[in-house]
């Protein structure tokens, strides 16, 4: 494997990590006023990933900044060309990221349902636009010969973009619920346990339909491509699983599905970053877009070191967090907490 | 247009976002130190200073990581031509930042607030430190980048491209090392200006009716005294760091003024206006006039030979005027306007240098007010010392601007002019309905921000948390 390959399957790998992490934190901010019937149960449903979903979100800077600094064509490509849908993805983004930090910070119903709204909304908004970029990416999207996007924000919004970022948020729904599930106990459990039962089997046909477009949009042939049959695999596992109330299986088989919906992208696309719809001479390849092989090769002596660090001190954090939480130590202290 | 649109939408969104990062930066550190004396001394109070101090900084951090997040995906809207052309070497020190310090900032200051009554006290100590560590490291990674744009080393030029050769000239960039060092000490100078203001607001509040005892009942007038001795420590902790930072950052920036004078002359010429060749050199305190089409402004309360001494660290130095560096640019270059904007640099220079003197004279007069551990009762240096807040944010502000305004017409000194790296496909409507979305998001958080770390900073420090046997570990801070 050349250093160019290294890097883009490195760059597949963190924009799976997140989508597998923040994924279910999305499923959390779609679901804590559905799951939540009162207050301490939507404390609850927030608390599960309260000390996670700020390092989870990392995973996206890091891949931005991983495209950045190993494929600066496609950054600056694809950057520059969704401007406005990025535009709308950094307001989600900062609405979201705030309310989960100043939700409680006031003692006033007012004050929590506006921050709510903005969770709810932000949570579903975000992998909304960001499964619409990937699929555009791979969809094709006017770009000429010097690499520079020539379509409007109007032509971001294309049939298999838009059903890959509904792919994304429905996924993220099925994945959230049976976080949820596997980390509360009590109602706050039961009606998340029954939620998943509801959204699995959907959630299933929708990845099928997916796996099916991805495929035949990529143009690759009639040959089957593993990462897809196991992405339908896992979530109608995932849809048995629930039904059985095997939580931590259920769960482990979302972020299989979570994980090899976005890998099918990625390797349908391989090696192409960016199909071009004017003509395929101007795709963007790794090969067009990639920095200079010794900075590549310091980033790979940095990523080495670094990255096994980040995954052992991460793991840890899940452990420390690992206990279920309880509506009822929510119903105890009702005001802000600190 | 779109260029100057996006030129003040990159200075609008950076200076907004770096009020938040040196209170990050320096109250991580601060919320370490006080947890530090609670952990060694086990008396309560430090335990409550810790937790009310680290309230703020939570607050502060989520404003911080969402404004940051805009940052680093404008170089890609906005100015994709210049990621395109430097991503070699500029981008690897942002991803070096997300992987090596974002991930433990984040991580660990999850793992503080969670982790209360998770983790042993000294491993839950440990992760505050971390926090400050990421902190810290992130701003060595983006200071790196930055230095690399106003002087440019380690790279080859293949094929019209920079491409990085020698990462460890990056790291070593001598702008790099004391830009860095003088954004670390502003951070400290900024955060402990806040613990100061804030320990200042609740000491002229816990002062008053009670401190006399003429109108207030014993339990409250002892609920007062308990108050003042809470933050008469906070005060003094924020004194001692605030009293070396500030002094030293002084002479780190006259220091930074010395090599940016080495490398970007037209900076700290523009910076004193100084059109023509002078030697010695004297400084200005402040002008009448000036900007790029009045070379001849009158200049008041000149100090003979500190311009020399600024920018070349000799009683006697030259500074190349502005006029003769323009032509000599020019010869270089090609024909252009070389010169940044006057007007910017000289003003910018001088509110930078008059706030942190500000600054250091208040943080002198507060050590006085502090001595031998007195609680500060000078009503005028308590309500003085709540103003002064603002000082250290002008401070930073002009700061920036004098070093990147500075730098102009160069995105990168010398390789690659701003006009160049702005990005071909987004328009002008573009770039107006991103100001306009970032604007209202920007306005909205900055005052959200504001009530609640108000609302926050004003409020009766909390009682320590009860514990109901003595083993029992102080509860989690929860959502």
């Amino acid at each position: 494997m050349t250093l160019v390959e290294f890097w883009f399957l490195l760059i597949a790998v963190v924009w799976t990590g997140f989508f597998v992490l923040e994924g279910f934190d999305f499923g959390v901010g779609m679901l804590h006023g559905v799951l939540g019937r009162d207050e301490a149960g939507r404390r609850t449903v927030i608390n599960t990933i309260g000390p996670l979903w700020d390092g989870n979100e990392v995973w996206l800077i890091v891949a931005g900044a991983a495209m950045f600094a190993a494929f600066p064509g496609w950054y600056a490509t694809m950057f520059s060309g969704f401007y406005l849908a990025l535009v709308l993805l950094l307001g989600a983004l900062m609405a979201r990221g705030i309310s989960f930090e100043y939700r409680g910070k006031r003692d006033s119903d007012t004050w929590r349902r506006t921050w709510s709204g903005l969770m709810t909304g932000g949570s579903l908004l975000v992998p909304l636009l960001i499964g619409v970029a990937l699929g555009d990416l791979l969809q094709g999207l006017p770009v000429n010969s010097h690499q520079e996007y020539t379509g409007s924000f109007w032509t971001l919004l294309q049939p298999y973009g838009i059903y890959a970022g509904l792919t994304f948020v429905v996924i993220c729904v099925t994945h959230g619920a049976t976080f949820i599930a596997l980390k509360t106990t009590g109602d706050v459990r039961d009606r998340a346990a029954r939620l998943a039962r509801m959204s699995a089997p959907v959630t299933a046909l929708v990845v099928l339909g997916f796996a099916l477009w991805t495929h035949a949009i990529a143009g690759k042939g009639l040959l089957i491509n593993p990462v897809e049959i196991i992405a339908v695999i896992a979530i109608i596992a995932s849809a048995w699983l629930v039904f059985d109330g095997l939580e931590g299986w259920a769960f482990a088989a979302t972020t299989i599905a979570m994980a090899t919906a976005v890998l099918a992208i990625f390797s349908e696309l391989y090696p192409r970053v960016m199909v071009s719809s004017t003509g395929h001479a101007y795709n963007l390849t790794i090969h067009n877009t990639a920095s200079g092989s010794y900075a590549l090769k310091v980033m790979t002596v940095v990523v080495a070191i670094f990255l096994p660090v980040v995954l052992a001190y991460t793991a840890w954090t899940y452990y420390v967090f690992r206990r279920r939480l309880s509506d009822k130590d929510f119903r105890v202290q009702q005001t802000a907490p600190h | 247009m779109t260029l100057d649109l996006a030129r003040w939408q990159f200075a609008l969104t950076s200076i907004n976002h770096f009020f938040f990062v040196p209170v990050t930066i320096g109250l991580a550190f601060l919320t370490a130190l006080l947890q530090t004396t609670w952990h060694r001394n086990g008396r309560p109070e430090f335990l409550r200073l810790t937790r009310f101090f680290g309230t703020l900084l939570v607050i502060n951090v989520a404003v911080g990581v969402v404004t940051g997040l805009v940052q680093e995906f404008e170089f890609g809207m906005n100015w994709s031509d210049y990621s395109r052309l430097v991503g070699d070497i500029f981008g690897a020190p942002l991803a070096m930042e997300g992987l090596i310090a974002f991930f433990l900032e984040s991580t660990f200051l999850g793992l503080w607030i969670f982790g209360w009554d998770k983790l042993s006290p000294r491993v839950h100590l440990l992760t505050i430190w971390l926090v400050a560590l990421g902190t810290v490291l992130s701003a060595a990674f983006i200071m790196a980048a930055n230095s690399w744009m106003q002087h440019p080393v380690g790279y080859t030029m293949v094929g019209g491209k920079p491409r990085l050769d020698d990462i460890w000239a990056v790291l070593t960039n001598p702008v790099f090392l004391w830009g860095y060092l003088h954004v670390i000490l502003a951070a400290l100078v900024t955060a402990s200006s806040v613990m100061l203001a804030v320990s200042a607001w609740q000491l002229r509040k816990a002062g008053g009716a009670g401190a006399d005892g003429k109108t207030a009942s014993d339990a409250e007038g002892a609920t007062r005294r308990e108050h003042r001795e809470i933050f008469t420590f906070s005060m003094r902790l924020s004194l001692i760091v605030l009293v070396p930072a500030v002094i030293l950052a002084l002479f780190v920036g006259s220091e930074l003024g010395v090599i940016e004078a080495r490398y970007q002359p037209m900076k700290i010429a523009a910076a004193e206006a100084q059109w023509t060749t002078c030697q010695p050199c004297s400084f200005s305190l402040f002008q009448i006039g000036g900007g790029n089409d009045d070379h001849t402004p009158t200049q008041l309360i000149e100090i003979p030979h500190l311009l020399s001494l600024l920018a070349t660290n000799s009683w006697n130095g030259k500074v190349i005027g502005l006029s003769p560096l323009q032509a000599r640019y020019a010869r270089k270059y090609g024909p252009g306007d070389y010169v940044p904007n006057v007007f910017i640099q000289y003003w910018s220079m001088r509110v930078m240098a008059y706030a942190a003197g500000l600054v250091f004279l208040l943080s002198l007069w507060g050590l006085w007010q502090t001595r031998r551990r007195k609680v500060a009762v000078s009503r005028s240096f308590l309500l003085l010392a709540t103003w002064a807040v603002i000082l250290p944010f002008l401070m930073n502000t002009a700061g920036w601007l004098l070093t990147e305004s500075g730098r102009q017409p160069w995105i990168v000194q010398g390789l690659l002019l701003t006009g160049s790296g702005v990005s071909p496909s987004v328009t002008f409507t573009d770039v107006v309905i991103s100001m306009v979305v970032f604007g209202l998001l920007y306005t909205a958080l900055g005052v959200i921000d504001a009530v609640l770390v108000i609302r926050y900073a004003r409020r009766e420090i909390p009682p320590a948390p009860v514990q109901d046997h003595a083993e029992a570990r102080v509860p989690s801070m929860l959502y």
